[in-house]
């Protein structure tokens, strides 16, 4: 399998703050890779770099073998990058279907004329985005709420709307941050199944959690970071036996792997 | 969680649509046929053009969320395009209109471009002060706008071999560009193009993490909103027969930008309506003329508190938050619980 996306020395300063500090990531194609640490470990802003949002201090990204660092956002997006964020960004004052339809702006490609002139490409377009997006909801099991505001849905379904609009791009990988926080253990459980059968359609996904049953039960590789830096890389197993990880979580003196149950 | 329908007006029955409009269009064509009496005419030829600059005004600020003060600039160019192309090189009416509209466009993609990267706060500003530096230019530019006599004797449309000079003439006109406006922005916003503006209202960043050139499409929604006020501009030249810079002041700007929120903005209906009722006012409130301004401030007041969004808008408002579901109208903070359990 060919690397998909892979991050080499990466640096984030926030003025003294080092975010990120010198990570280095081999995502393969196919994996379920998941990002742990600690809060304010740089998860989120290592998203956030691999994405765009944030040009790195230092080091590269390089995606489907191309170096992408410093690129917008949005051209990012276009060579097959999706996200979501932790902070559910939605648009709030729209419905879902509206939500998931700007999904698939970058495939469609309505000018301001053809849209004037409703022509072909015009008819085209809506007819592909409006058939593509129900399908998705469908897919997704949201197909009762796509005429509903985003913003009157309750926050577990917020973040099922979000992986929606970002399967509408159609992308090679999709980053997840934080996919289960606010969902119940059985909604968590749907969403690891969910997002392995989005995996085995071919699908490169990344994602951040907190919720070690689900990131140890959905991952087959694991990133930890900690103040920045990257503690340890490998295996569900490999990861919940490094002393490393367990002093970061649960501090020194405990037993390794203990805490894991509680947590 | 009910499925509830987002925008009123799409619960309305399609013969119900079609039958309204067929009769308003009816009446809107008929009402100078019926009650010609000039003052009424020049009522309604003030309303369709602020019908123009108020919608164009919308499609900036209601739809792709960015927030422009000056449109009372845009409006000025059209103007002055107009009257300068047609008094010095004598131009007819119906390509000086266009060229108006297109220049308001150019200098709109001008006053937008240093600041797409910027947060909303500074397009205002920017805009506020463009407008002010557009009404100094026509004022002092001696040579080209009249400075302060302004340009006089702006020759009437011809229309084949017929002079337009009587309002109930341009109240046709007018009408036929309000209408020509609100069916072309229909269209685009109902598209790839108005969810892309809308999207950038939402949530920029989000927008951008789909692929939406952000830039790009706050720039042409800039231009696209420029382009009908300076449209507004030059058919009100003619009209009007004489323009000076004091016609486009900040004030007139706020003027604009107070019909768009009295009647709602990010809707293409609501600041029609908030048009009307904007030029009605303006018309009863004659007598006192000097407070009007404080009349449209309070009402401004009055509507941010009971329909924020307007009259004709959709979202929730204070009052209507309670219905919804049982939630307050606005982002359910509490609900934003510290994510993850460590
Ligand atoms: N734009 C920013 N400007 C300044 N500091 C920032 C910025 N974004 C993040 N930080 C800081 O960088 C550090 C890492 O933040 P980040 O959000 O990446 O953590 P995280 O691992 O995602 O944490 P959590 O689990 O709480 O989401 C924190 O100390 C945070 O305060
Ligand atoms: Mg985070």
């Amino acid at each position: 399998m060919a690397t998909i996306l892979e991050a080499r020395d990466v640096c984030q300063y926030f003025g003294g703050l080092k975010a990120v500090e010198k990570v280095n990531m081999k995502i393969e194609e196919g994996d379920i890779f998941g990002v742990i640490g600690p809060n304010g470990a740089g998860k989120t802003t290592f998203f956030n770099i691999c994405s765009g949002i944030f040009k790195p201090t230092a080091g590269e990204i390089i995606f489907r073998g191309e170096p992408i660092t410093g690129l917008l956002t949005e051209k990012i997006a276009r060579k097959g990058m999706a996200r979501t964020f932790q902070n559910i960004q939605l648009f709030k004052y729209m419905t879902v279907l509206e939500n998931v339809k700007i999904g698939f702006h970058i495939r469609t490609r309505t000018t301001m004329l053809s849209a004037l002139l409703r022509s072909k490409r015009y008819s085209e377009d809506e007819k592909f985005a409006t058939e593509k997006a129900a399908e998705i909801l469908e897919r997704v099991g949201l197909s009762e709420f796509r005429d509903t505001l985003a913003s009157n849905l309750p926050y577990g379904i917020q973040r099922k709307v979000e992986i929606a609009r970002a399967l509408a791009l159609d992308p090679k990988i999709l980053l997840l941050d934080e996919p289960a926080a606010g969902m119940n253990p059985s909604e968590t459980q749907e969403l690891s199944d969910f997002v392995k059968k989005l995996n085995a359609g071919g699908l490169t996904i990344v994602v951040i959690e907190h919720d070690m049953k689900f990131v140890m039960n959905t991952c087959n590789r694991i990133l930890v970071l900690n103040f920045g830096q990257k503690i340890c890389e490998g295996t569900p197993d490999v990861v919940r036996d490094d002393r490393n990880v367990n002093e970061a979580y649960f501090g020194k003196g405990l037993v390794v792997g203990e805490g894991y149950n509680n947590a | 969680m009910t499925s509830k329908p987002v925008n009123f007006f799409k619960s309305i029955p399609l013969w119900v649509k079609v039958l309204g409009g067929v009769a308003l269009a009816a009446l809107l064509i008929a009402l100078p046929i019926v009650y010609p009496k000039s003052y009424v005419m020049g009522v309604m030829c003030r309303i369709f053009m602020y019908m123009i600059l108020a919608g164009s005004l919308n499609v900036i600020n209601g739809y792709s969320g960015q927030f422009n003060i000056g449109h009372a600039g845009f409006y000025c160019i059209g103007a002055y395009t107009e009257a300068i192309l047609a008094t010095k090189l004598g131009l007819s009416f119906w390509i000086a209109l266009p060229l108006g509209g297109v220049m308001a466009a150019l200098i709109g993609l001008l006053v937008a471009t240093p600041t797409l990267k910027l947060r909303g706060t500074y397009l205002a500003i920017v805009t506020l002060g463009f407008s002010e530096i557009i009404r100094l230019v026509a004022l002092n530019w001696e040579g080209l706008t009249g400075g302060p006599i302004g340009i006089k004797g702006i020759p009437a449309p011809v229309f084949f071999g017929f002079k337009v000079t009587r309002s109930i003439h341009y109240y046709y006109i007018f009408l036929a560009l309000a209408a020509l406006f609100f069916f072309v922005t229909y269209r685009v916003i109902n598209s790839r193009v108005g969810r892309a503006w809308m999207s950038i209202r939402e949530d920029e960043l989000a927008a951008r993490s789909l692929g939406v050139e952000t830039r790009f499409y706050k720039a042409t929604n800039f231009m696209y909103g420029a382009f009908w006020a300076g449209i507004a501009g030059a058919a009100f030249a003619p009209y009007f027969k004489f323009i000076a810079s004091d016609m486009f002041s900040l004030d007139e700007g706020f003027n604009i930008l107070s019909m768009v929120i009295i009647g709602g903005q990010g809707t293409l209906l609501g600041p029609m309506v908030g048009s009307v009722i904007v030029n009605f006012l303006t018309e009863f409130l004659r007598p006192i003329s000097q407070y009007r301004l404080v009349v449209y401030a309070l009402l401004i007041i009055a509507m941010m508190w009971l329909r924020p969004q307007g009259l004709v808008g959709a979202s929730n408002s204070i009052l209507a938050a309670k219905k919804i579901g049982g939630k307050t109208g606005r982002g359910k903070r509490g609900a934003l619980a510290p994510a993850g359990g460590k």
